[in-house]
């Protein structure tokens, strides 16, 4: 007996050992990995700037017929934004009315199949988008568009002459749209049904109905986490390449305000896709370039996205 | 305005699980009434069926009859919004709400009822309830500073009076110092008082003292035996409760031999 109580010191202290070598390990393991990511970005951006910058000397022929690679990536970049900032106001509504139902209206039994449903989208391709976009939803939107260049054609952005094929900007930015709204719903979602009990109580106990009530204490209490989830998805629609390549009819790098009409200002990313295959010698640069400013485009989003984000946290 | 809360057979279920079996009770109208008990024997549960704000709860529902002069709160023409627009409530914890300043958030429960107010009047309701709520002296110059910038128990008192400034017949308050110092705590007491003259008082409390010195009378909640539900023991006057309770568990309860 009495060595079996003498026994337990070297097993303890074998078993401190163990678990340190585990530590040590486990803690250099993912210092690695964090450390490997911020070479690979570090890896892109300094790859993007030696091949993007000696495309500031390209002109005509081999800046696809501009002067300069500004002329060229300013009307890309404009088309760039005006896609993205029209799908982030179609599915801003959609994204919030979607969480809201899933976090406080739906009965559980619903809300969570639902909400299944919803992050499946993210799980098809972009490929079946862009395919989707043609096939699908292209043909049945140009009625719509139709009407809408007869109604307001007196707004810049339906002037018409309307696209007989419907591969507009907008069939873009709508596909663009269904795209983002499953990020951009999950985050909402989680925001809405983190809302503390006490307040939406606070709220109910005054008499407010369920819309009030969300008015009241949810939507104030989310104003940051809405913003944030937005910019994250404006980030995903800046950089999405195969639908918008696939979908939109560009005329190539023009800035046009119509997104009805068979011109159509291209997308960086699109754009890019498109040209790539056939492009040689300073071309490539100059393609490069133009990703060097969706990069710092789309880092700058995100950034911002998640500074509006910790901001709301440090307030709340 | 204030009024009377009849009581009679209530079962307070959670899904399939019975929570409170059997309440019967008169609150009477301009007095305190205090529910006291041993955690999770329902009291809680009880006071929420009084607005239907237990039913914000999923599953929760309710057997049996409340009636606040004489009308049925759960009626199937009744709305529960408009409910707990004439029964207001406080919480355990103080809630105001984060981004409104404690102006808005006295004024919170009047713009629900969406009525246009002028800005004088507004100014009155707000002036008045904070008076009411014994705050007015301590934030009259800084009316347009967010309420989450008060102490514990200046919120709490900004809490009562958004309840109190939409003049509801009844207010519920549920542990409304338990969060509380001594000090807030004797402020509320003193307004609890006050407001008696004006308003049908329910609160639940886990202080027994408390109850003694605020309420007229009181109920005892206790569980039957673990797992069953809980039921009202004793229903008496605050005095008869503390000096000669007529069953023997309230008497065992509150001269501390258990709970």
């Amino acid at each position: 007996m009495t060595t079996a109580i003498q026994e337990p010191a070297p097993q303890l202290e074998e078993r401190a050992r163990t678990t340190r070598v585990g530590d040590a390990v486990f803690s250099r393991t993912a210092l690695g990995a964090a450390l490997l990511v911020v070479a690979l970005l570090a890896g892109v951006a300094i790859f993007l700037f030696i091949q993007g910058l000696p495309a500031l000397d390209a002109h005509g022929e081999q800046a696809y017929g501009k002067s300069s690679v500004w002329t060229l990536v300013g009307p890309l970049l404009f088309g760039t934004v005006l896609s993205a900032l029209l799908a982030m106001i179609i599915v801003t509504p959609l994204a919030i009315g979607l969480a809201l139902v899933i976090s406080h209206y739906a009965p559980r039994r619903l809300a969570k199949p639902v909400g299944y449903l919803v992050d499946l989208l993210a799980a098809v391709p972009s490929v079946v988008f862009g395919l989707w976009g043609i096939a699908v939803l292209a043909p049945r939107l140009t009625p719509f568009y139709e009407w809408l260049n007869s109604w307001f054609g007196w707004i810049p952005l339906f002037d018409g002459p309307v696209s007989g094929s419907g591969r507009t900007l907008l069939t873009a930015s709508v596909v663009l749209a269904l795209m983002a709204l499953p990020i951009v719903t999950a985050i909402l979602r989680e925001i809405f049904a983190q809302t503390p009990t006490m307040h939406q109580e606070a709220a109910l106990a005054l008499g407010a109905t369920r819309w009030e009530m969300i008015r009241l204490a949810v939507l104030p209490y989310a104003r940051s986490g809405i913003v944030a989830a937005l910019l994250l998805g404006l980030g995903r629609a800046l950089g999405e390449t195969m639908a918008v390549a696939m979908v939109l009819s560009a005329t190539g790098a023009i800035i046009s305000f119509d997104v009805i009409s068979s011109a159509n200002s291209n997308t960086i990313a699109a754009s890019i896709a498109n040209n790539y295959a056939n492009a040689a010698g300073l071309k490539i640069n100059v393609l490069i370039f133009a990703g060097l400013a969706l990069f710092v485009l789309t880092f700058a989003v995100n950034f911002l996205g998640r500074w509006v984000a910790t901001r709301g946290q440090v307030k709340a | 305005m204030a009024k009377s809360i009849d009581v009679s057979d209530l079962d307070i279920y959670y899904g399939d699980f019975l929570a409170v079996q059997g309440v019967n009770m008169h609150v009477r109208a301009r007095s305190v009434t205090a529910f006291i008990g041993p955690s999770g024997c329902g009291k809680s549960t009880v006071l929420r069926s009084l607005n239907r704000m237990h039913e914000v709860i999923p599953g929760a529902r309710v057997e049996g009859k409340v009636t606040v002069d004489g009308q049925s709160l759960y009626d199937s023409a009744i709305d529960p919004v408009a409910v707990r627009r004439q029964i207001g409530m406080v919480f355990q914890r103080p809630n105001p709400f984060p981004t409104m300043s404690i102006y808005e958030n006295v004024l919170a429960g009047n713009r629900l009822n969406a009525k246009k107010m002028k800005k004088s009047e507004a100014d009155d309701i707000v002036e008045r309830s904070l008076k009411g709520a014994n705050l007015w002296n301590e934030v009259k110059d800084r009316l347009a500073k967010p309420g989450m910038g008060l102490s514990g128990g200046q919120q709490q008192r900004l809490c009562i009076a958004r309840a109190i400034a939409v003049e509801p017949q009844v207010l519920l308050m549920d542990e409304p110092c338990s969060a509380l110092d001594p000090i807030s705590t004797s402020a509320i007491e003193d307004l609890i008082h006050e407001l008696k003259s004006d308003y049908t008082i329910v609160i639940v409390t886990h202080n027994m003292q408390q109850a003694a010195r605020v309420s007229d009378e009181t109920g005892f909640f206790n569980l039957k035996a673990a797992g069953q539900p809980g039921h009202l023991v004793e229903f008496n006057s605050t005095q008869k409760m503390f000096a000669n309770p007529d069953n023997e568990a309230t008497e065992a309860y509150i001269s501390g031999r258990f709970g």
